[in-house]
């Protein structure tokens, strides 16, 4: 039989359904593609940024020689040669000066320091014998978790053996700002940096967006003026971010005269860069609030900004809060223009105010993706981690608060 | 100092919000009852707000001209509070029309707030705009716009901007090439086949993707994808650079994907689902009425859609600064490094600058560049659909 096409209808059909079939399933494949990709890419970070929360640490005997450490003054002790010695004394055999060089090159610089700290807080342990766990540098440390070395460390395969290397949660990853030896890098300072960065940027952009909406939304006229500033501000939204970095130098540090890298600076171009993102969120929750709520607050008396400010604007709360959620998580995750106003320089100190010298966690991520040693690259991923949970919580809160607060009017 | 005046200056907003209402109770309570004009929050109101705009006034011109010592600018703030404090307190009378005059304040505050927004633009304009003409004062802007060139630190240094721009445009078509079938046909799907289940566990996912921070982008592009191009790329026998431009490419491409099918998916959901009914009833199957009928009528906006992608693909920095490269080839082999506008602009003004040389300037040149491209792209975007959306209600 044949249809009004002249073709012949059941294989005309046919090609038609599997037409459908190819248009659904590519649709589908577009999705999974996607999906795939970020799950490679969460996978992928993870398995290389788990490691660095593992530290492994020698556990060892030394003598806490009270010819090298005084009792009146502790802090000065010499306690890089206590641990030289201990280390040394696990191996007696080895007299070759470069291969004793190798051996407490094994240990951290900062496994002096820990006993120091021990010894400081425990004065009568001078004198006695105590089995102390000593930290490894990044490159014995990175030899332990089975990465590819060049040559077999043999020192460190007999310790293993001897059941002396003991592996640990690495909370200094937590508790220590940025270091150049990989093994003692943490993220406070960078975190701290970013909170104090965040609380500025949010503290400005949240008042500024918030009542730039109620005006635009609710009082402001309609005239060419108000058509201005609106255009103005969806510009604003699509403006690369790196332009506002560049706003930030010539004006905040340049005019201004602020001081370079801190997050006083950092916060306020932040704040400059979701203003657009938090205005357009508030004004469309203002939106949503159904006009009669106004009139009927009109009606019985309520002045302008009564109605707005007691009745519009409450309602319009929950969806304002998403939209600060998402400028906030914006705002955390941003790097380029923070790259401009100087938050890229090595800040091995936790800031301590707004005017100090830091970075960002972000800009901690981009930092030590560029340094060489191996290490470093498992500390990034590590940082990844640390910002994307946290931008996932932020992320989760305001889905939650969408779904809990969401009204059909 | 500045941020104990600014606690300082809240308590004290606070304490004349208290006082000038304890103060228009007492009026309002004594025996010959007089009527207020207005509720007595709002005699606190407009005697707090009028102390907390002065002492902000008086701190932000204390901080930004520093003529008293750091440790008087507490002590000052107080003063300059006190003063209108005392003033507004002592005003405070039964016919004072205070919420009409803290009315008129707070709408003069509100659209303060909304011309920062203009301010911004005003400000990014200047800064670039007043740098680039310093740069092109030294640098002639034909030989910066035709240039074929780039090395703003070589002997003598030479500012040509085209390899930069095909850079950015190789990389920025092949993310578009990647993003904009992905992103589309996620956005038909997600309208028009998922069902509302599948949506609510499909939109945050997109939602996810769309809040992962480029510089993490950035470090997968340039520890996992690009070697794995090039491991694959080399076992074909081609010459892959470390730094290619289709790693960058690709990765940028799959950010932009939730951009194109977020946008995409609300234009295809506002298409009126008569015209989708009307040809179902003509016998089309659901893959021809969306070629046919719903992807037509949405064409402008997903045309806009596209644009406002590549202006955003243009100006992504952390991706191809960390996965592109730094120098300035000029061609269009997606093999190959290239570098780009924003990578140059990271590039000269990470570390020292000084505001007299050539090559410090030049990145201001470069931002004016970056900003006129997008705004240009935005302007048209926003042209285009005003222009042939169709209008169905």
């Amino acid at each position: 039989m044949t249809n009004s096409f002249g073709k012949d209808d059941k294989t005309f059909l046919a090609k038609r359904y599997s037409a459908e079939r190819r248009f659904k399933f590519y649709g589908g494949a577009a999705l999974a593609i996607t999906t795939a990709f970020l799950v490679f890419l969460l996978v992928d970070i993870c398995r290389k940024g788990v490691p660095a929360f593992i530290e492994h640490h020698v556990s060892i005997p030394v003598l806490i020689d009270p010819a090298k450490v005084d009792a009146k003054d502790v802090a000065a002790g010499d306690f890089e040669g206590l641990v030289k010695d201990a280390i040394r004394a696990q191996f007696p055999e080895i007299t070759d000066r470069v291969e004793k060089k190798k051996l407490v090159g094994l240990l951290s610089q900062s496994a002096s320091n820990d006993l120091r700290q021990a010894v400081i807080d425990n004065p009568k342990l001078i004198g006695q014998t105590i089995t102390s766990s000593l930290l490894l540098s990044d490159n014995a440390d990175l030899y332990l978790k089975g990465a590819e070395a060049d040559e077999k460390i043999a020192s460190l395969d007999k310790l293993r053996a001897q059941n002396k290397i003991e592996s640990a949660f690495a909370w200094r990853f937590f508790t220590n700002g940025d270091s150049r030896e990989p093994e003692q890098a943490g993220i406070l300072g960078a975190l701290i940096g970013s909170l104090l960065t965040v609380a500025i940027a949010l503290s400005l952009s949240l008042p500024l967006g918030v009542a730039a909406a109620v005006y635009l939304e609710q009082f402001a006229p309609k005239n060419r003026w108000t058509d201005v500033i609106e255009v103005n501000i969806n510009n604003l939204a699509a403006v690369p971010s790196i332009i506002f970095g560049l706003l930030g130098l010539a004006i905040f540090l340049n005019v201004f005269g602020l001081p370079r890298s801190a997050p006083l600076v950092g916060g306020l171009v932040l704040a400059l860069l979701v203003l657009p993102t938090i205005i357009i969120a508030a004004r469309a929750a203002l939106r949503a609030v159904p006009p009669s709520i106004k009139e009927a607050a009109l009606g019985v008396g309520a002045s302008q900004q009564q109605a707005v400010f007691h009745h519009v604007l409450p309602l319009a709360l929950p969806g304002i809060m998403t939209g600060a959620i998402l400028g906030l998580a914006r705002a955390f995750g941003e790097t380029a223009p923070l790259l401009m106003i100087g938050m890229v320089a090595f800040i091995a100190d936790v800031p301590h105010g707004f005017t100090d010298a830091a970075t960002v966690l972000p800009v901690q991520v981009f930092l030590w993706s560029d340094l060489p040693e191996i290490a470093f690259q498992s500390k990034t991923a590590a940082a990844i981690m640390v910002l994307i949970v946290v931008l996932f919580a932020l992320n989760a809160i305001a889905i939650y608060l969408r779904r809990k607060f969401e009204r059909r009017w | 100092m500045t941020l104990w005046s600014l606690i300082v200056l809240v308590a004290l907003t606070a304490l004349a919000y208290a006082t000038a209402r304890t103060k228009a109770l007492r009026l309002r309570d004594t025996a010959n009852a007089v009527t207020l004009h207005s509720l007595p929050n709002y005699h606190g109101y407009y005697s707090a707000t009028l102390v907390f705009l002065s002492g902000l006034f008086g701190v932000i011109t204390l901080a930004v001209f520093n003529p008293v010592g750091a440790w008087l600018m507490p002590a000052a703030t107080v003063a300059i509070c006190a003063v209108v404090g005392y003033a507004s307190l002592s005003r405070i009378r039964s016919s004072l029309r205070a919420r009409n005059k803290f009315e008129q304040i707070s709408l003069y505050v509100l659209v303060a707030c909304s011309i920062v927004a203009i301010l911004t633009t005003v400000g990014i304009f200047a800064s670039v705009a007043l740098e680039s003409f310093r740069f092109f004062s030294e640098i002639n802007p034909f030989q910066f716009l035709f240039g074929i060139n780039w090395s703003p630190t070589g002997e003598p240094a030479s500012f040509g901007f085209i390899p930069l721009l095909v850079g950015t445009l190789l990389i920025t078509t092949i993310a578009i090439a990647v993003a904009t079938p992905l992103g589309l046909f996620s956005a038909i799907y997600m309208a028009e086949y998922a069902s509302s289940d599948l949506r609510r566990i499909l939109k945050p996912l997109l939602e996810l993707l769309a809040g992962i921070p480029t510089v993490v982008l950035g470090f997968f592009a340039a520890l996992t994808v690009a070697p794995l191009i090039r491991s694959t790329g080399e076992s074909f026998g081609l010459v892959v650079a470390s730094e290619s431009a289709l790693a960058a490419g690709l990765v940028m491409g799959m950010m932009i994907v939730p951009l194109i099918s977020s946008l995409s998916d609300d234009i295809i959901n506002a298409v009126p689902q008569s015209l989708r009914d009307g040809s179902y009833a003509m016998g089309a199957t659901k893959s021809e009425t969306i070629t046919k009928v719903v992807l037509p009528a949405a064409l402008p906006g997903i045309v806009s859609a596209i644009m406002l992608a590549v202006s955003r693909a243009i100006g992504e920095t952390m991706i191809v600064v960390m996965a592109a490269g730094l120098a300035a080839n000029l061609t269009i082999n997606p093999l190959a490094a290239v570098t780009t506008i924003t990578v140059q602009i990271a590039s000269l003004l990470v570390g020292d600058q000084e505001f007299d040389s050539a090559k410090t300037l030049s990145a201001f040149a470069l931002g004016f560049v970056l900003f006129f491209i997008t705004l240009a792209l935005n302007y048209f975007a926003l042209r285009f659909v005003q222009k042939y959306k169709e209008q169905y209600d």
